[in-house]
Order: C-alpha cells, then sequence, then structure tokens
C-alpha cells in the first residue's frame, strides 16, 4: 500500500469539497434536516406512546445512526460518481495506482464527509430536543465503526455496480440504502418482522446495531456480545464487497466498460 | 522504451473490434494509428493502456510481457493524453497536477509541476478552475498531466483536436521538442493528417479491426500513388479491395 498514492486520491475530495460552501453546505443541511423532522416525530412518540416512554431520543438517535449509515455509503458513491461525471475515469484507472489503494481512499474520505455532515446535525439535537447522541457512551465508537464499515461495504457494491454496468447504475446508487432500510430494525424491535423475516435481518449488521441502541437507551444494559457480532457481520461483508469489487473490475476489462466512462 | 504488439486480438461477445494485429514502437520513436472512427483505435490504446483484456496476443514492454510485469511500475512509466478524458473541473490546475503527480509517484513534485506549467505556458491559470479553462488550455493542461511523469511512452488520442491553428501549431511544437529531448516513444492516434505527417516516424492504418498499410506518411503516399496523406487516407478508408 503506497500511503502517498492514498493521499493524492484523497487530496482530489478534499480539494473538491474545500471549494466550494455550497457543497460543504449540502453536506450538512440534509442530517440537520433529518434531525428536526426525526426530532418532533421523536417527541411526539415519546408524549404518546408507552414503549417509548420515558426513553427521550431513542427514535431520534436511531436516526442519528442511521443517517451515519446512510451518509457513509452515500459519500463513497458519490466519490465515485464524481470520477464519472467529471470524465477523468480514465485518468484515474490508467495511473499506477493499485485497486486496493483506491478503496483505502474512498474509505477514508468518505469518513471526512461523513463527519462534515454528522457531527453539527448530532450536535444541533442536543440544544434543540434535548438529545445526545453521546448519552450512549464509549459503546457508540463501535456502534459507529460497525455502521461504517457497513455503509462502506454498500458504498463497494454500488461501485462495482458502476465499474461493470456504467453510469446507468447509478439510481440502485440511491436506492439501495432504501432497500435494506426495513430489515435494519432502526425505528422498531426486530419482533415486528414475520418470522422467515427475522431470519434474514439477523444476518445484517444493521438489526444488532439498533437492537443494541436501544438495549443501551431503554434498558440501560450493554451487550458487547451483540456490538461485536455486529462488527464481525460488517467486517465479513466487507470482504465480501472487496471481492466484488475486484470481480467487476476484471469483468469490467474483460467487457471494457472501463474506457470512456462518462454522463 | 520499446512497446511490441504481437498478434493482439479483441472480441467483444460476436463482435471482432481489434483482429490480430502487429506493430512496434521503437524507442525514441512515433507511431501513428491513423484510422476511421470505429476502426479499433479507442480499443486498442484501451488495452495498451491496461483498460481493457486482449481477448488473444501480446503486449510487449522493453520484450517483456505486459501481464507479467508489474502493472503499477509499467504504468508509472505511461502516460496518455485526450480531449475525451477530462480531468476533474472543479478543481485548481495546479490541484489537478499534484494530485496525478501524487498517482504517478513523482519526486520533487512542486519543482516538476513548475516545470511543465513553464513550458506549456500554464503558470498564468494555475490557480484556476480546470472547469473554467478555454479548450486550448484544457487540452494544455491535459498534455502537462501526461507529462507530469517524465513517461517513456506517451499515447496521445487527437491531441490537437478542435484546437485553433495557432493553439494546434504550438502543442505539435511542443510535443516534437519534448520528443527529441527526452528520447520518449510515442503512439498518436489522429485524423489530422498533417499533424501525423510532421510527426510520425511510422504510421499503421486502421480500418475494421484490421491494420490495412502501414510503413512511413511518404511510403504510403508513393504507394497508393497519392499526393498526400489524406488522400492516401481516404483511399485506404472507402476501399479496402483496391489494396488487394
Amino acid at each position: 500500500m503506497n500511503w502517498n498514492k492514498v493521499y493524492g486520491l484523497s487530496l482530489r475530495h478534499f480539494y473538491l469539497i474545500k471549494s466550494s460552501f455550497p457543497r460543504i453546505l449540502d453536506l450538512i443541511y440534509w442530517p440537520s434536516i433529518q434531525i428536526f423532522l426525526w426530532g418532533f416525530i421523536s417527541k411526539f412518540f415519546t408524549l404518546s406512546s408507552s414503549y417509548y416512554n420515558n426513553t427521550v431520543g431513542v427514535i431520534l438517535s436511531a436516526a442519528i445512526l442511521y443517517d451515519f449509515l446512510f451518509r457513509s455509503s452515500i459519500s463513497y458513491n458519490m466519490m465515485f460518481l464524481e470520477e464519472i461525471w467529471s470524465r477523468n475515469f480514465t485518468n484515474l484507472f490508467i495511473s499506477p495506482i493499485k485497486i486496493k489503494e483506491i478503496i483505502a481512499a474512498l474509505t477514508l474520505t468518505a469518513i471526512v464527509r461523513t463527519l462534515i455532515g454528522m457531527v453539527p446535525a448530532a450536535l444541533l439535537a442536543i440544544p434543540l430536543f434535548g438529545v445526545s447522541i453521546f448519552k450512549i457512551g464509549l459503546p457508540l465508537i463501535s456502534l459507529l465503526l460497525s455502521l461504517y464499515i457497513f455503509g462502506i461495504t454498500l458504498g463497494l457494491l454500488v461501485t462495482s455496480g458502476l465499474i461493470r454496468f456504467g453510469p446507468s447504475f447509478e439510481n440502485i446508487a440511491w436506492a439501495s440504502l432504501f432497500f435494506l432500510a426495513p430489515l435494519g430494525c432502526i425505528y422498531y424491535p426486530i419482533e415486528i418482522l414475520p418470522q422467515w423475516l427475522q431470519i434474514i435481518a439477523k444476518i445484517l449488521p444493521l438489526v444488532h446495531i439498533f437492537e443494541e441502541m436501544r438495549n443501551i437507551l431503554i434498558n440501560d444494559i450493554i451487550s458487547y456480545t451483540q456490538i461485536l457480532l455486529a462488527i464481525a457481520i460488517s467486517i465479513f461483508y466487507f470482504m465480501l464487497g472487496v471481492v466484488v469489487f475486484y470481480i467487476s473490475y476484471a469483468g469490467a476489462k474483460i467487457r471494457g466498460t472501463l474506457i470512456n466512462v462518462g454522463e | 522504451m520499446k512497446l511490441e504488439v504481437k498478434n493482439l486480438e479483441k472480441k467483444f461477445k460476436n463482435f471482432t473490434a481489434v483482429k490480430n494485429i502487429n506493430f512496434q514502437i521503437d524507442n525514441g520513436h512515433t507511431l501513428g494509428v491513423l484510422g476511421p472512427n470505429g476502426c479499433g483505435k479507442t480499443t486498442t490504446i484501451g488495452m495498451l493502456l491496461g483498460l481493457i483484456k486482449p481477448s488473444n496476443g501480446k503486449i510487449l514492454i522493453d520484450d517483456e510481457n505486459f501481464e507479467n510485469l508489474n502493472r503499477e511500475k509499467i504504468l508509472s512509466q505511461f502516460n496518455f493524453a485526450s480531449p475525451y478524458v477530462e480531468l476533474p473541473k472543479k478543481l485548481t490546475v495546479k490541484e489537478n497536477l499534484e494530485i496525478y503527480g501524487r498517482l504517478y509517484g513523482v519526486k520533487d513534485l512542486a519543482r516538476r509541476i513548475q516545470e511543465v506549467s513553464d513550458d506549456l505556458n500554464l503558470s498564468i491559470f494555475l490557480n484556476k478552475k480546470t472547469g473554467e479553462l478555454s479548450s486550448g488550455q484544457k487540452n494544455r493542461v491535459s498534455l502537462a498531466k501526461s507529462l507530469i511523469n517524465n513517461p517513456k511512452i506517451l499515447f496521445l488520442d487527437e491531441p490537437t483536436a478542435s484546437l485553433d491553428p495557432d493553439i494546434g501549431d504550438f502543442v505539435r511544437n511542443y510535443i516534437e521538442d519534448y520528443k527529441s529531448k527526452n528520447k520518449v516513444s510515442i503512439l498518436l492516434a489522429s485524423h489530422n493528417m498533417k499533424e501525423v505527417e510532421r510527426l510520425c516516424d511510422q504510421v499503421i492504418m486502421m480500418k475494421e479491426g484490421e491494420i490495412v498499410d502501414r510503413g512511413t506518411c511518404q511510403s504510403l503516399i508513393d504507394k497508393h500513388g497519392r499526393n498526400n496523406l489524406e488522400d492516401t487516407f481516404l483511399k485506404l478508408a472507402r476501399n479496402k479491395n483496391e489494396l488487394e
């Protein structure tokens, strides 16, 4: 791994963010809107639901964590799409950068993009709704890590599709997270799902992350087994994502879809 | 650096884009690749740059098979410029050159950026966003990016397409000068026959994925009894049977 190259490719995206104030604003705007929306819904449920009674902020905390996942995945996809939109794809793939260096650069840069959006949103929730995600305590770091790895994995799978099928795969990039959201049990316990869907949900890390978050906030109990399981599942999918990316890259070279990829 | 292509072929399902082609670019020489649109030039360049996997045949770099060589090591000695491949528009010229300099592992990058900027008259707009430049300026930036690593083999796809005669002449002069000073091997794909006549030592003419003729510009003109390369190109492009 040549870190100077990883830094070089990361710079491309830092310069892009730095060059445009509207771009920074856009990164902050959507997570903040989510906080407003879910903040009011959360407030309503807290007052009207027995399940969420006296557990102010469970829904809002779930919304923040879900948005963290969403932003990390979208950030990854966006950076890859930027190369396609700017018709820079060929230049990138003929440069002497390894695929693992591209993955590393996108992974490292995606966290910066994600944090630019999520930190202000998480901080905003404290004075506005009296909800602090930081109440989860140290396990929050593990939950965020697991979400980030899974978010990047989804990004990897979508970019694999972009490499294999070209820009026509772009719509899938936007739809990918909404497809998994119902199975993630973000706002409701897993028992709500039919039995057969519960089995599928359990092979995803999301259900373990959000169940654990509720466990901590509602029952004040930390299950490290659940946290480690979530991280392990996320890492498994990440490794699978890397393999799929390499396969797509090899396939794209055979099909010739790497050349002249543009809008 | 010598580049040799042996029996290179590319099939996409039932369509053969490049059919069993052979050519060689000797160290410090320029090979022109001519042919009508869709003749297989881009696919050939794609294979040479490692973007497309050949179906058959070999690409040899200094007599070593490309497939057996370290991809990153070889690509660090190649570069490519084309008006159809752009650099990120929202980034300044300097930022783009810095990024590609890092990706190509260029040492003393600041000095190299200054050098190529001076050579190609980019210094005055180094801090301007690439997307705000005229097509002539963008073209020079693209050329600067392709030279940032002092490549041993340079691939140029229509380097002066859509440029006014003055800038086109500047770019051609620069390529000529750069080649004589740096002993770089160049593969030039172009539809500008005057450019090819001026820059290329050898030419291959492609049609429907095959090489239909080859030689120096003058030898081709003489062989086909035409007055210039453009007429020779038209003859070859329009009537393959005349060759047989």
